[in-house]
């Protein structure tokens, strides 16, 4: 077991690097990497834009860049921020926490929402019950992440509930088709003929087999989670990492960029391993 | 519960038909800006008001469904075969090729795609005639949306692989491509259409996003997506509810969807 | 004074009522009141309250050498003292750290009296040294400062002389117009104190910046301006910057109390604010700034040829200036808060705006007059050149702006009445960027133009066909048109001498033949339209920039407001 733990965390670091330098190349190549919002000033002479060309024009070599960056990362510097202007580490440790207070609390309760609904649906077996997850879920799965969140603005709701209301349709999609399949199974036909308890039911029969597809569903809402986060904290004003990466983003901010890839690279792969991991635990010893 | 069903699809093809009625219910079309009555409540000539620059939005409704809701579908059956392909294939063939398919999907889930479609955009040429514009987009959309679902669908086919009745089907010498086709792949449909459903408004709301960097549908003409993102700016939604119009057409469409979908059915 | 009565009256009634009372109640008592008095004007002098407001991007920089964006230039306009500044509202030069100046006959040298006993924020003290040390180092080649540049009217280094600590003497290489009017944008930095940038002469100081979010401001303790009665300015005990990019949550916020102006209001907002709380919204007239038109006109951009020679045509741009419907644009994108433009200076410039002109009316007769003359004509509706190519071009514009997106609708329905086809191409703006300055894989833009600067000589670098800033064509290494030619030589002209009239009358035939060439389309000159809450009092909204705090030292909050904080 330990050694199986071993092997993923090596891949993650191996898979890690590389999703560092694929996406340092993917901005580098992106076109506007060079262009300065400075150049159009009219009272800069000349020189100064030239100047100011060259300055990026040091990003350029992007095998450069991303060696000295990773040498630098293993003495702890992760490097400066060129729109904000301060240290990438002192950035994230101070948003990484919004983030995770956000993020997973409005994961948390998508996951409540969701499972809540999808088990009703399958429970009570009424088509009523199905029909209403159904429509809530097509409802806010319909509205723009961007309404959502300056909705929650105008309601003065906390951030976390808006990214609930994104996440939870989409866990609700997949845990209602996947326990509805479960409970369709004949054998459970069988055991609710005899009279077995719901509960006996869920805990016997429905959740070994839909359990393990829930843990990796589980695995990946974490990204989808990290993905709304975008949107909510940049309208929320909540000075999360989302709002680090749009700011980001918006202004090809490189080193910037890389360490949040990297972040969220660590983020999923650690998310999606240890549904793995546990999926592979629970899974029955082969008769 | 038949009735229901049959009620969604009713709905649906009523939709279908307004849509390619267009020409015949609104026949100044969306593009014609009514200069004098921008931004104009509904009335007996816009059944739905006018936007900002004055084009009938009932007008713009009607076509946009007809982008919308081709291309969206077609978009989330990419997104879905290549989820089923990475995914679930992957996962039907265990060892080196899961673990490759894996950390592919894991990647492919956190590198910021932004700027490959800011890349696709420069690529293009800056007349490109607005079909190939919409085509591309969504094709690019259908082609990035498999990784959340290929991730949940590589455990689905692993557990598959070692589950009864496909070693059952093994023993009698059924395998290779028929055994994935026949016995696992039927089994994955949950994921398969949850899958579906929900890429189908992600790529309409998508698709508006991405006409920021270029992308997406360009002016005049309409889509979903471009119909929603006016929503933005609607501070108070009573002034002025007729804007959430196709918000709500969007719901009806998608709830419609599922019920469709939805062949697993929850009662004994 | 606030308006709030000094207590020395009632003490003084006091004395006069209370006479038959023992003198140690008495002293008792005025003990008391004078206890209260002390706590009340003090209470008053510090009762001035926290403004709130919106940044609409990050601040780049605090460096106010380096300042070249929106954000970093209203903190600098809040923290920086400057030697003398342009009022902005009779758009007058007054004294503010010097007390009087003087500039030589020959435009090169500037000499400074400045006050006495001022300090920096951290208590170091301001005095000549630190006028010289801030010219220096903008003029340093090495930092590209925008400021520094803006001096840069000839090649050489400037020579500054202190001669005492309250008089300096900077002699420039080359005559620079303008010269006194160029200090309001430089924020004088401390030559000696360890805070460096952090130590500032303007009403308010940096206290706490947390990257991305927000940006508080302090009242700087040693801010040397008193108003009329002598206490010290400013008034306002702190300001607190919210970096918010998105403008409907700002308006949110606004609306519900959290902010308290709104520099820069969209005109959507201005009329759902207006028509609910008209005192609440300010429109003082039109703004300095233009959104217009250019055509790709680079001799080596990697456009078809035959395109490339309708965008060097006169009449064919001419012919697409008169085709676009301005009433529209300003009736429909700005719900009538803009006027059609003319062309670089807007009619508020009342000084430099050539009253000759007048904005290009919309005629599609006239339109196709012109095209006719090229060889143009149509067919089935469409219009061809004359090798039968059909026109066709792509409208970029960068993202973010709904103004301009829906002037670029308006146009493309304009074009498509004489048969061109428009398309519209919205990028992100760093890719668009590249497109205009670098790769000239464009064909048209729209984009607008931040003007701050009454002084036309600010925009050389645009009109010079030399320059980097050359929009259509930048860079050539000879002119290559003769108009082109003509205004090299008149912006030259009116840089070389200090003789207003004949410098409105160098720059106002300049205008005149970019009415008649059309490298630019001007489109609107939009009007200044911004939001104040009833909470802040004295404010009065103008055109120039900081429109509604330009005059943040003076501004108090009202009694409520502060009573809510």
């Amino acid at each position: 077991m330990l050694e199986r733990i071993a092997r993923h965390l090596a891949s993650i670091v191996a898979l890690v690097l590389l999703g560092g330098l694929l996406s340092a190349t993917l901005v580098r190549l992106a076109p506007g990497f060079d262009s300065d919002a400075r150049e159009m000033d009219p009272s800069l002479s000349a020189e100064s834009i030239r100047a100011i060309r060259a300055e990026h024009a040091s990003h350029h070599n992007i095998l450069d860049f991303y060696s000295t960056y990773l040498f630098n990362a293993v003495h702890g510097d992760l490097g400066t921020s060129q729109a904000l202007g301060q240290p990438v580490k002192d950035l994230l440790r101070d948003r990484l926490p919004v983030t995770v207070r956000v993020a997973g609390t409005g994961l948390l309760l998508g996951w409540l929402l969701a499972s809540t609904l999808a088990f009703a649906a399958c429970l009570w077996q009424k088509p009523a019950s199905d029909l209403l997850g159904t429509v809530l879920s097509g409802v806010f799965l319909c509205i723009p992440a961007a309404v959502l969140a300056l909705a929650s603005v105008i309601l003065n709701a906390p951030g976390y509930l808006a990214i609930a209301l994104i996440v939870f349709p989409k866990i609700f999609g997949y845990s209602r088709n996947l326990l509805a399949k479960a409970y369709a199974l004949p054998h459970i036909l069988a055991a609710r003929a005899r009279g077995l308890g719901e509960l006996r039911i869920l805990a016997r029969h429905v959740l070994p087999v839909a359990g393990p597809q829930l843990i990796a569903l589980a695995g990946i809402t974490i990204s989808m989670a990290l993905g709304a986060a975008i949107p909510v904290e940049s309208l929320c004003g909540l000075p999360g990492i989302g709002q680090l990466a749009w700011q980001a983003a918006l202004s090809r901010d490189l080193p910037l960029l890389v360490n949040l890839t990297m972040l969220v690279t660590v983020v999923t792969l650690l998310a999606n391993s240890s549904a793995d991991v546990m999926v592979h635990m629970l899974r029955p010893a082969r008769a | 519960m038949k009735a229901i069903r049959v009620f969604a699809c009713v709905i649906i093809v009523a939709v279908c038909a307004l849509s390619l009625a267009a020409g015949w219910l609104a026949p100044d079309g969306y593009a014609r800006q009514f200069r004098e009555t921008p931004g104009a409540p509904p009335s007996r000539a816009h059944l739905l008001g006018t936007d900002e620059v004055g084009r009938d939005r009932f007008a713009r409704v009607l076509y946009g469904t007809r982008i919308s809701l081709l291309l969206a579908p077609a978009a989330a059956l990419i997104s879905t075969a290549l989820a089923a392909l990475v995914g679930g294939l992957a996962g039907y063939l265990g060892g080196i090729w899961l673990k490759l398919a894996r950390a592919f999907t894991d990647l492919f889930l956190s590198l910021p795609w932004l700027f490959l479609l800011i890349t696709v955009r420069a690529l293009l040429p800056l007349n490109v005639s607005p079909l190939a514009s919409v085509l591309v987009t969504f094709l690019i959309l259908g082609v990035l949306g498999w990784a959340a679902s290929a991730r949940v669908l590589s455990t689905s086919a692993d557990a598959l692989r070692n589950s009864d009745f496909v070693l059952q089907a093994r023993a009698s010498g059924l395998d290779g491509p028929r055994l994935f086709l026949i016995h696992v792949l039927p089994n994955l449909k949950p994921v398969l259409y949850a899958q579906f459903w929900i890429s189908i408004p992600v790529f309409i709301l998508s698709e508006a996003n991405l006409g920021v960097l270029g992308l997406g549908v360009a002016e005049p003409l309409p889509s979903w997506g471009s119909l929603l993102r006016e929503l933005e700016g609607l501070i108070s939604f009573r002034e002025e509810p007729w804007r959430l119009v196709p918000l709500l057409l969007l719901i009806v469409v998608m709830t419609s969807f599922q019920i469709l979908l939805s062949n697993e059915e929850v009662t004994a | 004074m606030i308006g709030r009565q000094s207590t020395s009256p009632s003490l003084v009634f006091l004395f006069r009522a209370k006479r038959g009372i023992s003198f140690s109640s008495a002293l008792r008592a005025t003990t008391l009141l004078l206890c209260l008095a002390f706590v009340a004007t003090t209470a008053i002098a510090q009762n001035g309250g926290d403004l709130r407001f919106c940044l609409r991007a990050e601040p780049k920089t605090f460096d106010p050498l380096l300042v070249d964006d929106d954000a970093s230039l209203a903190v600098r306009y809040l923290t920086g003292g400057v030697l003398a500044r342009i009022n902005r509202q009779t758009q007058a030069l007054e004294p503010e750290l010097a007390e009087s100046w003087k500039i030589s006959a020959d435009g090169k040298q500037i000499s400074f009296k400045l006050r006495r006993g001022i300090h920096f924020s951290d208590g170091t003290p301001f005095t000549a040294e630190d006028v010289a040390f801030t010219m220096n180092r903008a003029m340093d080649p090495a930092l590209h400062s925008s400021t520094g540049d803006s001096f840069r009217s000839g090649p050489g280094a400037i020579v500054t002389k202190v001669i005492s600590p309250e008089q300096i003497t900077i002699r420039f290489p080359a005559p620079v117009v303008g010269l006194d009017r160029m200090f309001d944008q430089v924020a004088i930095m401390s030559a000696h104190s360890g805070k460096k940038e952090r130590a500032v002469l303007g009403p308010f100081v940096v206290a706490e910046y947390k990257a991305g979010s927000s940006l508080y401001l302090e009242r700087n303790p040693n801010y040397w301006k008193k108003d009329s009665q002598g206490r010290r300015l400013p008034y306002l005990d702190s300001i607190h910057l919210d970096i918010q990019p998105n403008r409907d949550v700002e308006m949110l916020r606004f609306k519900r109390g959290e902010l308290d102006l709104i520099n820069t209001l969209d005109t959507d907002y201005f009329d759902r604010l207006g028509s609910a709380s008209p005192q609440l919204v300010h429109d003082a007239g039109p703004s300095l700034d233009s959104d217009f038109v250019w055509f790709n006109q680079v001799a080596t951009a990697p456009i078809p040829e035959y395109k490339r020679a309708w965008f060097r045509s006169t009449n064919f741009r001419r012919a697409m200036s008169a085709a676009i419907n301005r009433e529209d644009v300003a009736r429909i994108v700005f719900n009538g808060h803009a006027q059609p433009a003319v062309g670089p200076i807007s009619p508020s410039n009342k000084f430099w705006f050539n009253s000759n002109l007048k904005p290009i009316a919309y005629n599609i007769q006239a339109a196709l007059e012109l095209l006719k003359a090229d060889g143009f004509h149509l067919q089935n509706g469409a219009l061809l050149d004359k090798s039968n190519n059909p026109v066709e071009f792509s409208l970029a514009t960068g993202a973010g702006s709904k103004p301009r997106e829906r002037m670029a609708v308006l146009i493309q329905e304009d074009l498509g009445k004489i048969g061109v086809k428009v398309n519209i191409v919205t990028l992100d703006f760093p890719s668009l960027l590249e497109r205009i300055s670098q790769k000239f894989n464009y064909e048209a833009v729209i984009l607008g133009f931040r003007n701050v600067d009454l002084d036309p000589n600010g925009q050389m670098n645009i009109w010079l066909s030399s320059a980097e800033n050359h929009a259509w064509n930048p860079k050539q290494k000879a002119p290559e048109t003769a108009w082109e030619a003509e205004i090299d030589k008149l912006m030259r002209a009116q840089a070389s001498t200090s003789d207003p009239k004949k410098r409105k009358q160098s720059f106002d035939r300049v205008q005149q033949i970019i009415y008649e060439q059309a490298p630019f389309i001007y489109l609107v000159n939009n009007n200044a339209l911004s939001a104040v809450s009833s909470s802040v009092a004295g404010a009065t909204p103008g055109i120039l920039f900081p429109q509604t705090y330009w005059n943040a030292e003076r501004l108090t909050m009202n009694g409520t407001a502060s009573a809510r904080r």
